[in-house]
């Protein structure tokens, strides 16, 4: 039973591993499209559209590890996982369509970047986790 | 849902890293169900019965709230 539980261990560090991995690859596909647009390859679109589809493969690639990690939790972690998930995915529905009227309407001075929405997400993952975590542990 | 776990395994002199294992869940979810923040799922709760040789209904006991 040791054996299995260190197996079990051992293959969720190796998932844990390959999708810092995948995480990784995406963030810096993402910044070859932006910034070798505007530097590297001066426009064109064709190019940009290839580097595009490869930072989607990758990012399908990244959420379909994901989901695999999911399957190697026990019950109580995927518990914490899905509870934190849905706070923040409530939590950012709101906050977007709100954060996006007061644009609409005028009531900031600034456009709204979803750049405020993803760190948005990211804190409310974050603290969900950690909130979610204490009440159960 | 009430549970005598902890009982359970003084008597057998497991410690929740022991269970944990022989059940196949991490130390925490153990600790979780001990203090009855957690509900296992059915099958959890049918491994953790049968490792102690009892039934179901002898490990846990569903209160209504």
């Amino acid at each position: 039973m040791k054996t299995t539980q260190n197996e079990s261990r051992m293959r969720r560090m190796r998932v844990l591993r390959q999708l810092s991995l995948w995480t990784l690859f995406w963030v810096l596909t993402k910044a070859l499209v932006v910034f070798g647009h505007k530097s590297l390859w001066s426009g064109t679109p064709w190019i940009t559209a290839v580097f595009l589809a490869l930072n989607l493969l990758v990012g399908i690639g990244m959420v379909w590890t994901y989901k695999h990690l999911m399957t190697l939790m026990d019950e109580l972690e995927r518990k914490i996982q899905l509870e934190s998930m849905g706070i923040t995915l409530g939590l950012t529905l709101v906050a977007g369509i709100g954060y996006s009227v007061m644009d609409i309407t005028n009531l900031i001075p600034w456009d709204a970047e979803i750049g405020i929405l993803i760190f948005f997400t990211g804190a409310c993952y974050i603290i969900s986790m950690i909130v979610n975590t204490r009440r159960y542990c | 849902m009430k549970n005598n776990i902890r009982d359970l395994r003084a008597e057998k002199q497991l410690t929740q890293g022991d269970l944990a294992e022989a059940v196949g869940v991490s130390r925490q979810t153990i600790n979780a169900i001990e203090k009855e923040k957690f509900d296992p799922s059915l099958p959890t709760a049918f491994r953790i019965a049968r490792l102690f040789g009892r039934t179901i209904e002898e490990v846990f006991r569903y209160e209504e709230v």
